[in-house]
């Protein structure tokens, strides 16, 4: 049973965990195709019209692979976690209801509209085809993180006839961490995004130093990212004690601090043992912690073992959030240098275009360690306080879940490895329009 | 007021499954129709379905969200139930919609590669939706001739999407393809005949519950109207392209409208089967309906949206109407 449990968890992780690479572009790409597609109709310039068809070809590959993976979310809640919907169905359902009526179908539609229909509507519904889609997307986000935040800290909740209905769906909607996740994920996929457009027109002008379109998509994400990072980290600071308010054995995690003291030291670097209970190889800053967590150095910080026996494994949270943070200031260097390597117009070194290049998907290294510290972080519940991981899973087979596995890798692995040799090849490919540098100058965006 | 929702429920989910197996039916009769056609017409073929397939597939998110929604026990049962074959079916899927969106950035052999894998793609979803059904139908029991039950139904379904395929084709092509698309209708039709046939015959044999609704019963000839008006929809379907063959300004609707009402006809066949169980002789639609209140708020979410998805496919359908072009971006 706990091999069925923990391949049930492996699996849906996998799975979760693909199908986060694709939106968490989309949900951003599509505000920036707004962006681009408003400056094509304002000044009919051609760098905004090819910069539009070239990153919509971008978006649909990436949204299509966002549908396919997404499809599978939704039978996998039956497969994998019968027991889930069983509990908390009358609250979840409704969410996941609502994502698919008012998100879905309005994306799927004006997605074909305006990725075929740029001659066959008139200009004004193209835009507007493209904000709707951007609204969809976004609104398909907010539900989904409505309903995950209701797991980490549920609220209007009652139980009614033994069933556990909502008592309030506005408590139920805006729990205690909706908000911080919500901006946390909404910020973290303009992070990607921008990365996203920065590292692939950074790939183009490596091969075609004079595309004019390929500078001014660089500079666009550039200055998206420049304005983004330093308001992810604040987001991620006010989530970050949301969480210490209400789901405090996660932060004790991820700060592997193991004992309720004060003066809590930051833990730079350690190995945490979970057998002596204690951080082997560590080297730590006096204090800190406290200060971070409280704002105070003397503040006193709850340790793991104040919340035993419902605790989340440590170290797996200690390094994926060290991993998230580090990438996030990493970000944050790349995206203010490069903005300054840019300015009037500049085009960065071929050595300094090779590193934005390199990261390209930079944004899914941070969105993916920031998943697994706030999933992980809530074992062993499901629902915090409510229905226990262990009594979803399902009564299917170990070699049947190991096969499913096997065959969801190979699929995968097949899909991340075509989607990221076309999105390069389509972007290395470029616009292929000749364009001397001043017209690109000139519509570059301020 | 003092609706009925569970049984509310269980017809939106039925029309959602119903719009979902003649949409996306269609694109992934299609999509085992490639292999059939030369290369130029395989691109015809894909972009006649391009601005569609994604909204199509979206259906079936929305019936198994109604499950998941109204039935909450149930979607763990039958999921669960059916675990291997929606694990074949969402690998097609994914396959299918991976496909589609690489072979039109795809030069040579690595076109020739996806080609391959859309039809596989195409093939596998078709056939695991058939053979879930199947499943379904006989309450998932176990043993030999309830495996190959489940095959054939997989199996005619094939059959029906090839014909749903076909026939759009002859909708939204014209020319050489459009004749070539006449011919695979007529086998299409053929293979859902003998499909339908099977899986009419066989249910009774199979399932005790399905025998005893249409066979002990008062209104058994009022029933025989329903295979009555499919075999007539099928001698239409058949006709209409008969006409088309010889005379090109004969309609090129007809043959996928007859196509629809085909589906139609045999989902009531099915749903009056089915009723009011959601899991066969063990779980009613009331037994694993949610709590009211979670049916509720869904509920007038529906009443609102609902009309508003139905307005903007319409408005989407009109804006691509007319046949499809060698090219998507035109």
């Amino acid at each position: 049973m706990q091999d069925a449990l923990y391949l049930a968890r492996t699996q849906f992780g996998l799975n979760i965990a693909f199908h986060i690479l694709f939106p968490s572009i989309t949900i951003a790409l599509a505000w920036m195709l707004v962006f681009f597609r408003i400056r094509l109709a304002r000044t009919n310039d051609p760098i905004w019209r090819v910069s539009y068809q070239l990153w919509t070809k971008v978006f649909a590959l990436t949204f299509g692979m966002g549908v396919v993976t997404g499809v599978l979310m939704s039978f996998q809640f039956g497969t994998n976690w019968p027991g889930y919907m069983r509990a908390v169905g009358n609250v979840a359902g409704p969410l996941l209801a609502y994502e698919v009526l008012t998100a879905f179908f309005l994306e799927a539609t004006f997605l074909a509209v305006m990725l075929f229909g740029i001659n066959r509507v008139p200009q004004w519904l193209h835009v507007l085809s493209t904000i709707l889609v951007a609204i969809g997307t976004t609104l398909s986000a907010f539900w989904i993180l409505a309903l995950n935040s209701w797991m980490q800290t549920p609220a209007g909740h009652v139980m009614q006839d033994g069933q556990l209905i909502a008592g309030s769906w506005l408590q139920v909607i805006f729990n205690p961490s909706f908000p911080y996740r919500l901006i946390h994920m909404l910020l973290a996929s303009g992070l990607t995004g921008a990365f996203i457009v920065t590292g692939l027109s950074a790939w183009r002008l490596l091969k075609a130093p004079a595309d004019g379109a390929a500078r001014s998509t660089l500079r666009t994400g550039l200055i998206v990212a420049a304005v983004l990072a330093p308001l992810q980290i604040v987001a991620g600071d006010m989530h970050g004690l949301n969480t210490l308010e209400h789901q405090p054995a996660k932060i004790a995690a991820m700060e592997a601090a193991w004992e309720t003291r004060t003066r809590m030291p930051l833990v730079l670097f350690a190995i945490p043992n979970e057998q002596t209970r204690r951080n082997d190889y560590a080297i730590e800053i006096p204090g800190l912690a406290s200060f971070v967590l409280k704002h105070d150095f003397d503040a006193e910080v709850r340790g793991i073992v104040a919340f035993a026996p419902d605790t989340p494994p440590v170290a797996p949270l200690f390094f994926a959030f060290r991993v998230m943070v580090g990438t996030g200031v990493a970000m944050l260097v790349a995206a203010w240098s490069g903005v300054w390597l840019t300015r009037g117009g500049a085009v960065p070194k071929r050595w300094t275009l090779w590193v934005f290049a390199a990261m390209t998907f930079v944004g899914w290294i941070a969105t993916l360690a920031g998943w697994l510290v706030t999933e992980m972080g809530r074992q062993p519940w499901l629902v915090t306080g409510v229905l226990r991981t262990a009594d979803a899973v399902g009564p299917v087979s170990e070699a049947s879940l190991g096969s499913s596995l096997t065959s969801y890798i190979l699929t995968y692995t097949l899909m991340l490895i075509s989607y990221i040799v076309v999105l390069t090849h389509i972007a290395g490919k470029g616009t292929e329009l000749p364009l001397e540098p001043g017209t690109a100058r000139q519509a570059q965006p301020a | 007021m003092s609706l009925d929702l569970p049984l509310v429920f269980a017809a939106i989910m039925g029309l959602a499954m119903l719009a979902y197996v003649v949409l996306d039916g269609y694109d992934l009769g299609v999509g085992m129709l490639m292999p059939a056609a030369t290369p130029a017409q395989q691109n015809r073929m894909v972009n006649s379905i391009g601005p569609f397939w994604d909204a199509n597939e979206t259906w079936l998110v929305l019936g198994i969200g109604i499950l998941l929604v109204a039935f909450p026990a149930a979607h763990g049962v039958v999921l669960t139930a059916l675990y291997l074959p929606v694990v074949a079916m969402l690998i097609g899927l994914m396959l299918r919609g991976a496909a589609f969106e690489f072979r039109m950035k795809a030069l040579g052999w690595h076109r020739e590669l996806w080609n391959w894998l859309f039809w596989l793609g195409s093939f596998l979803a078709s056939f695991s939706q058939g053979f879930m059904l199947g499943r379904y139908i006989t309450g998932f029991a176990s043993g030999f001739g309830y495996l190959l039950f489940a095959a054939v139904v997989g199996g005619g379904l094939c059959g029906g999407y090839v014909l749903l395929g076909s026939t759009w084709l002859i909708m939204r092509t014209e020319g050489e393809l459009q004749r070539k698309a006449i011919d695979w209708a007529r086998w299409g039709l053929a293979w859902t005949g003998l499909g339908i046939a099977l899986v009419s015959l066989g249910t009774p044999l199979v399932a005790q519950s399905v025998r005893e609704k249409w066979f002990d019963t008062s209104w058994f000839f009022v029933l025989m109207l329903l295979p009555a008006a499919t075999l007539f929809a099928s001698g239409l379907l058949w006709r209409s392209c008969a006409r088309l063959a010889h005379d090109a300004s004969a309609s090129d609707r007809a043959p996928f409208m007859y196509a629809a009402i085909i589906f139609a006809l045999a989902f009531a066949g099915l749903a009056y089967s089915l009723f009011p169980y959601v899991v066969i002789e063990k779980m009613t639609i009331w037994d694993a309906a949610a709590h009211p209140s979670a049916l509720r708020v869904v509920f007038y979410g529906a009443v609102v949206v609902v009309p508003m998805i139905a307005g903007y496919t319409v408005f989407s359908y009109r804006v691509f109407r007319g046949k499809a072009s060698e090219s998507l971006y035109d």
